[in-house]
């Protein structure tokens, strides 16, 4: 009889553990510590497992999916209702997006942000993740503005670019906050980026990254891909990859035109909610098997299975 | 795995006798390693040295092919563990399990439409591989006259699946020639089934739920009696186990050589899931943790197509993104008076526009640079898409010839290329599109005045 020995690999390395929240009655949330691949218990430890964070924005979203407006409904008018349903829904985390500080979707400032972060804080025990609109000086503006309202409290604050950097991380170690590092699906950027933040001060255990998400068909390969690279440099020993990621599936995956096109679309595509729900879950699967830590989702059915299948492979 | 010239020498008499023609054994062993000449040509070299020599340079995951010559399919032979590191060769093959328990009427109405599934993604066609019957009646007649059925049905590749080998002949009496893959031999019924198998020159699938060492044994006694197509059910249904489990049998393949189970996998994520969207996600797990069949026990075109678009992605070469061609291409028949478009030539950029042009009904003049594959945005962050490229490539193609404007529109991602490409092309007007595909129909009936 042949005899099966399980290969075994030896790894070196361990992905940072980042704390959110625990703070004055805040439920804590931790991520990382993994010492082996994703789920592979038989060869590491895996002390923690994904979280799920659910998207909230600061404003009505003026074009989401139907199947996104229909399940959320009334709430969507209110981040405070929003982020308590959320929470309801069996969300690990609140991630607010404060979009309508884009210039071209309400240019909102730093009064509004610090409004709806105070806010939000008060509504739920949830740690929360704030993430700026994505546009250089803006994200500094309500940024900063968010940090100083949530003092003390253990945010993550995002995306800190290559522009922005400096200020986001200042400011999230003044306030005690984690920084989110995002760079375009890149080994060697991602890496650069967690040096520029470490040498301003920000300590192992204070960065998370998020190495750009790419939805199913709409490059899921190559974000796959940089994680496990990611993954594998950081389990071979080199601290400047090893930061837990967190990856914007439902954004992305909700932006596609198979989650949103209602109509004009081939039969063959299915059920529009049906098949819009499947596309979020399948981008959610592949990431968390490449090494998510954090998983920012959209539809509450998606959270739902998203959760089972994680119970499941942390069994 | 390709042998090295030093481990084919190995084998080899090692007398530089030189009768292959080349002065001595080593001389020869690298030529063979390159492929340049048989190993048959070394007549000194002994039967059993020669199958040494063939079992070394199997893959270390064997090939394994299911079906007639028109539409099979081919899993295994993968050689790595993560896609990055060179790429996933044979896609995963979506098959979709019927029951000889349902009237056959039903039973051809599916296969029917499931066959004719196709759905359309970067110019390719998305489709099911084959069907999987099971014998769910325990009756061989009845599992025969169903595999008859299907068989008349289709000709997409067969799984049959019986523990009973009775049941089992008597389906393949029915199956063959076309080569379906026997599911399964176990541990009671091995001898029986392999029988089967070497008769119809079938590949056949072994199970055990017993632990892998229960199923490296079972595949090793298959193996011995001369079949080389396997393939592994190591019992494992849900998230966890699969992922684990199907780590376990690839690593052994890849990292030790154990060939007893260096055999492709098959899976049955619906026995594992509580409802369809679970089948769904475990299944898309499997596509890229290492299953090579997964059996589906669900079909609908809202489940299949996002599975089918992760096959697609996982197994694309990271190496290469799927491309095409550079040039000026008609949407529909375009007039001179019709509008000319700008995109890149990465795949899913080009048939997202062309595909919303068509859609929207406007026949138009598509300008594809040479971006090298990259989208939009990563083309211009990565210098590959500006406005010289833009420029350059209007007057390549000269678009000018085909039409009687100068519009030109821009993908509305790089908005900001409009001032230089104006410099760029003083005769030209630069209009700013949409930033979707989608929007470009409205946005063409709204600003083009032709
Ligand atoms: C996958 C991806 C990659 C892949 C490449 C994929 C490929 N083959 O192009 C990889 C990992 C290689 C990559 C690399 C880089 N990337 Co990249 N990448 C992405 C990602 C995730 C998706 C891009 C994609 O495929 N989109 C889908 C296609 C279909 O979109 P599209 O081409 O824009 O087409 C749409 C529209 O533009 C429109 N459209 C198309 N043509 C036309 C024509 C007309 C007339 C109209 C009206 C509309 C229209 O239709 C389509 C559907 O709506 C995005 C972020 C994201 N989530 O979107 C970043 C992103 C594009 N990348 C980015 C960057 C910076 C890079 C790098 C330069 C990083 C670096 N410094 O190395 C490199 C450059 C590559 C190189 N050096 O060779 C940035 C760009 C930032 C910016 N705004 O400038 C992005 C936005 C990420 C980010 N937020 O930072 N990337
Ligand atoms: S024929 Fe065979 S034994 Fe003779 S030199 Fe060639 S390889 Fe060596």
């Amino acid at each position: 009889m042949p005899v099966v020995e399980i290969p075994v690999e030896k790894w070196n390395g361990q992905v940072h553990q980042v704390k959110l929240g625990g703070v004055g009655g805040r439920k804590e949330l931790i991520v990382g510590g993994d010492n082996t691949l994703p789920f592979l218990k038989f060869e590491g430890t895996v002390p923690h497992r994904p979280a799920i964070a659910i998207e909230v924005l600061d404003y009505t979203p003026p074009n989401w999916a139907e199947p996104l407006v229909k399940a959320w409904g009334d709430v969507l008018k209110s981040p405070v209702a929003w982020a308590k349903k959320a929470a309801e829904y069996g969300a690990n985390a609140i991630a607010l997006r404060l979009r309508s500080a884009h210039p071209e979707e309400g240019n909102t400032g730093a009064e509004h942000a610090k409004r709806v972060v105070t806010d939000i804080l008060g509504a739920v025990d949830l740690p929360v993740i704030v993430l700026g609109p994505e546009v250089a000086e803006k994200d500094n503006e309500v940024l900063v503005a968010a940090s100083e309202a949530g003092r003390g409290q253990r945010l993550a604050l995002g995306d800190c670019f290559d522009k922005n950097y400096r200020t986001i991380g200042a400011t999230c170690l003044a306030d005690g906050h984690v920084a989110i590092a995002k760079t375009p699906i890149d080994m060697n950027l991602a890496k650069q980026l967690n040096i520029l933040l470490s040498d301003l001060g920000l300590t192992m255990d204070s960065i998370l990254m998020d190495p750009t998400t790419g939805a199913l068909g709409y490059g899921l390969e190559y974000t796959y891909s940089v994680m496990e690279r990611l993954r594998i440099t950081a389990l071979m020993g080199d601290k400047m990859t090893a930061m837990p990621m967190i990856c914007t599936v439902g954004e992305e995956s909700w932006r596609q035109k198979e989650s949103k096109a209602s109509a004009g679309v081939p039969a063959t595509w299915g059920d529009q909610e049906k098949r819009a729900i499947i596309w979020e879950k399948l981008t959610a699967m592949g990431l968390l098997n490449a090494g998510a830590n954090i998983i920012v989702l959209r539809h509450p059915k998606t959270v739902e299975d998203v959760k089972v299948a994680i119970n499941k492979l942390f069994a | 795995m390709a042998l090295t010239g030093i481990e084919i020498y190995k084998y080899l008499p090692k007398t530089n006798c030189k009768k292959c023609g080349f002065p001595t054994c080593l001389a020869f062993a690298m030529k063979v390693a390159q492929k340049t000449v048989n190993i048959t040509i070394c007549t000194d070299l002994s039967a059993e040295s020669r199958a040494a020599l063939e079992a070394a340079g199997r893959p270390p995951i064997q090939l394994v092919t299911i079906g007639g010559d028109s539409k099979k399919i081919e899993v295994g032979n993968e050689t790595v563990m993560f896609r990055h590191e060179k790429t996933f060769f044979h896609p995963t093959g979506f098959v979709y399990r019927l029951k000889d328990t349902t009237p056959v009427d039903s039973i051809l109405q599916e296969v029917q439409a499931i066959a004719e599934y196709k759905v359309e993604r970067v110019g390719r066609f998305l489709a099911m591989d084959g069907f999987a019957i099971e014998n769910a009646s325990n009756d061989a007649a009845t599992f025969a006259k169903t595999v008859e059925a299907v068989k008349s049905k289709t000709d997409l590749p067969l799984i049959l699946i019986s523990k009973d080998p009775a049941a089992m002949e008597a389906a393949l009496a029915k199956a063959t020639p076309g080569k379906p893959l026997i599911y399964a031999a176990n541990k009671d019924n091995w001898e029986k089934m392999a029988d089967l198998a070497v008769k119809n020159k079938c590949p056949i699938a072994v199970t055990s739920s017993d632990g892998l060492s229960e199923l490296a044994t079972l595949a090793e006694q298959i193996n011995k009696k001369g079949i080389e197509e396997i393939v592994l059910d190591p019992g494992a249904r849900d998230f966890g186990t699969s992922l684990t489990t199907l780590t376990q049998i690839r690593r052994l393949a890849l990292k030790k050589n154990f060939r007893p189970l260096g055999y492709p996998i098959i899976t049955f994520p619906g026995e594992g899931a509580a409802s369809v969207d679970l089948e769904a996600m475990l299944a898309g797990q499997q596509v890229a943790k290492y299953a090579g069949i997964v059996v589906l026990d669900h079909f609908s075109p809202a489940m299949v197509y996002p599975l089918l678009t992760m096959r697609l992605n996982i197994y694309t070469d990271p190496q290469k993104p799927i491309q095409v061609t550079p040039g000026i291409i008609q949407i529909g028949t375009p007039k001179p008076t019709s509008p000319v478009c700008v995109t890149t030539n990465f795949s899913l950029t080009y048939f997202a526009i062309a595909g919303e042009l068509e859609a929207a009904g406007w026949a138009s003049w598509l300008v594809v640079c040479d971006t090298e594959g990259l989208s939009v945005l990563t083309s211009w962050a990565a210098g590959k898409f500006d406005a010289e490229k833009i420029a350059k490539t209007i007057k390549n193609f000269k678009v000018a010839d085909n039409v009687n404007h100068r519009n030109v529109v821009i993908p509305g991602h790089v908005a900001v290329l409009r001032g230089e490409l104006e410099e760029e092309l003083p005769d030209w007007k630069i209009m700013v599109g949409p930033r979707e595909a989608v929007d470009v129909g409205g946005f063409l009936k709204q600003n083009w005045k032709n």
